[in-house]
């Protein structure tokens, strides 16, 4: 792959309008279903608790969340590794568990932790998998995919962390599967190389692969996702397109008064939070509250320091709701 | 770089196969086998040593009235060193080095099945065992004086049992060893157990009859009595018997634990 590849602003990457992102996601349609899904641990510990949505045929759907959110304990269920204790998963119409034979050769998996032999090279590896995995791909064109051609003869350990997530999303791609899990992908991948798995992802949502993202980089579920929910504490917060979830979130005005200018001087129709000088302003209007401010400003001759606008971004959206959830529990507490 | 597309979906493609998946597992273990220096050095002198070892030991007086000759006990115990060395240890270092490595996790993310897995990762070592036997019982014919066996069926029978009973311990066996260092501690004492109470260093025949009844419960006496006999002929239908149900119980014993505790993830 070379950065030639990554193609500009492409038109079908426009965000879809709202209605046909969700009704394209009916459940006849649907690869994933699940439905009021729960997970708990031998410590009683409630990894999800009642998790719901759906993914449609074609669709790159991310799952986003804090650590511990519960995204990992999520994607397994729906892997098949383990049985939910409440609820009720359905993958390309099977119970991924109980049918995992049918489910199987039809999904590719990368784990966010999986492992391969660390004596075996890059290619007796690739081979294994090969062997247990239906009308697997040729090894060499695996390797090419990922950009591993050149390493086939190195043993595992001696690869990179990288290089290493990339030889696990070959053997996920090795069945040329309709569903795709890939649990945190990018982890430990250099700029270049978190580039190039986001053009292979978006190369096969093209060809037609359904995929499911886990991921804590805010930007690849921007660039990447048709639909993405926000999970935290085990439970989806929020869900939608992107446009969707920032939709109902706060733009964000910030600078700098200079020193002798009280933050009580801004005007009053500003919401604003000052630290010492420095003042964040939270507002879902935002050209008349620059406006308001801009205005202020000139008619009190006063500088505003690193003046930063931005429209709710995803990140806004992500740090508001985990604030936001966090407070809650702690006045429910 | 290459394409995506193509045929998605895998109405048309061949589906894999038991034995083609089993192929798979057992030709990347016999590469792995092969590169780890210290389990070839060890299945491969360790028996020989030992029966050697157990030759110049033993004195033909102590077994006068058992019908054994120091050849024969010291072959067919080479026998059952090699399952416990060759299957049994080597086994449980494997499953835990592919636990710890988070091979294990991964492959279950796959079309092979649990039972697939543990036994196409025991396929070398069980070929292995199976080499160095045929190794054994041609060495004893053509230079230690020993008659071809006499009911090679009831060899090959005490030969599958023992590969299935050391294959299923050592799956059990790794549930509680944490690393592949502590394995060397944690196949101790089934390796101590069955050199003296299983008839691998001393025969049962010449121990006092209440200690040899307890002996010939122990996991790897049956496997050693359907060998010995296999071979050196002799035991009569009820020993047999009591033989075969006593390895078949332990089987199961040990099959169902690890049905029900095997560990597939590093512990956290």
């Amino acid at each position: 792959m070379t950065s030639d590849d990554i193609p500009g602003n492409r038109p079908d990457r426009t965000v879809t309008p709202v209605t046909a992102a969700s009704a394209s996601a009916s459940r006849s349609d649907a690869v994933i279903e699940a439905t009021g899904v729960r997970r708990r641990y031998a410590g009683g510990f409630e990894a999800v608790a009642g998790v719901s949505f759906s993914v449609a045929r074609g669709e790159l759907f991310a799952l986003l969340g804090t650590n511990g959110a519960g995204k990992t304990s999520t994607v397994e269920l729906l892997e098949g590794l383990a049985v939910p204790d409440g609820g009720t998963v359905r993958v390309l119409g099977h119970d991924p568990f109980r049918e995992r034979a049918a489910v199987r050769p039809r999904i590719g998996v990368m784990l966010q932790e999986g492992g391969f032999p660390s004596e075996l090279t890059v290619t007796e590896t690739v081979r294994m998998w090969a062997g247990c995995t239906s009308g697997a791909r040729p090894t060499g064109e695996a390797l090419e995919l990922v950009g591993l051609s050149h390493r086939g003869r190195v043993r595992v350990k001696q690869l990179s962390g990288g290089e290493r997530r990339r030889l696990d999303l070959a053997m996920a791609l090795l069945g040329r599967p309709e569903m795709l899990f890939l649990d945190e992908p990018t982890t430990g991948l250099d700029a270049e190389g978190r580039r190039d798995t986001w053009e292979l992802v978006r190369e096969l949502r093209d060809g037609g692969t359904t995929v499911l993202l886990t991921t804590h980089y805010l930007e690849e579920a921007e660039t990447l996702a048709d639909r993405l929910a926000i999970m935290h504490r085990g439970r989806i917060v929020t869900a939608g397109t992107t446009a969707e979830v920032t939709a109902a979130r706060p733009s964000r005005i910030r600078f700098e008064l200079p020193e002798g200018v009280p933050a009580a001087r801004l005007p009053l129709g500003l919401r604003a939070a000052a630290d010492g000088q420095r003042i964040e302003i939270r507002t879902h209007r935002l050209q008349e509250s620059l406006d308001e401010l801009l205005t202020w400003a000139r008619e009190s001759d006063v500088r505003l320091l690193g003046l930063d606008a931005r429209s709710a971004s995803l990140e806004e959206a992500f740090l508001d709701i985990a604030q936001s959830a966090s407070e809650s529990e702690k006045v429910a507490a | 770089m290459a394409s995506t597309t193509g045929t998605t979906g895998t109405g048309t493609a061949a589906r894999t196969t038991v034995r083609g998946r089993l192929t798979a597992l057992g030709r990347a273990e016999v590469f792995l086998l092969a590169r780890n220096r210290t389990a070839v050095f060890v299945s491969l002198l360790m028996p020989a040593a030992m029966v050697l070892a157990m030759k110049s030991a033993l004195k033909q007086s102590v077994l006068d009235g058992t019908g054994l000759s120091v050849a024969g006990a010291a072959l067919t115990g080479g026998i059952g060193i090699v399952l416990i060395q060759a299957v049994y240890m080597n086994l449980v270092s494997s499953y835990v080095a592919r636990r710890e490595d988070l091979v294990l996790k991964r492959l279950r993310t796959g079309e092979v099945t649990d039972p697939e897995i543990l036994v196409g990762t025991a396929l070398p070592s069980v070929a292995l065992a199976l080499a160095q036997t045929v190794v054994i019982v041609v060495a004893g014919t053509a230079f230690f004086g020993l008659a071809a066996p006499q009911r090679p069926e009831l060899l090959l029978a005490g030969l599958l049992l023992g590969v299935v009973l050391l294959a299923a311990l050592a799956a059990a066996t790794s549930v509680v060893t944490r690393t592949v260092q502590t394995s060397q501690l944690t196949t101790l004492p089934l390796f101590f157990i069955s050199m003296m109470g299983s008839g691998l260093f001393v025969p049962l025949e010449v121990m006092p009859d209440p200690m040899a009844s307890v002996c010939e419960l122990l996991p790897v006496t049956g496997v050693m009595t359907l060998v010995r006999t296999g071979w050196l002929g002799g035991a009569g239908g009820s020993d047999l018997l009591v033989a075969a149900v006593t390895g078949l119980a332990w089987t199961g014993f040990a099959v169902f634990a690890v049905q029900r505790r095997f560990r597939w993830d590093p512990r956290r």
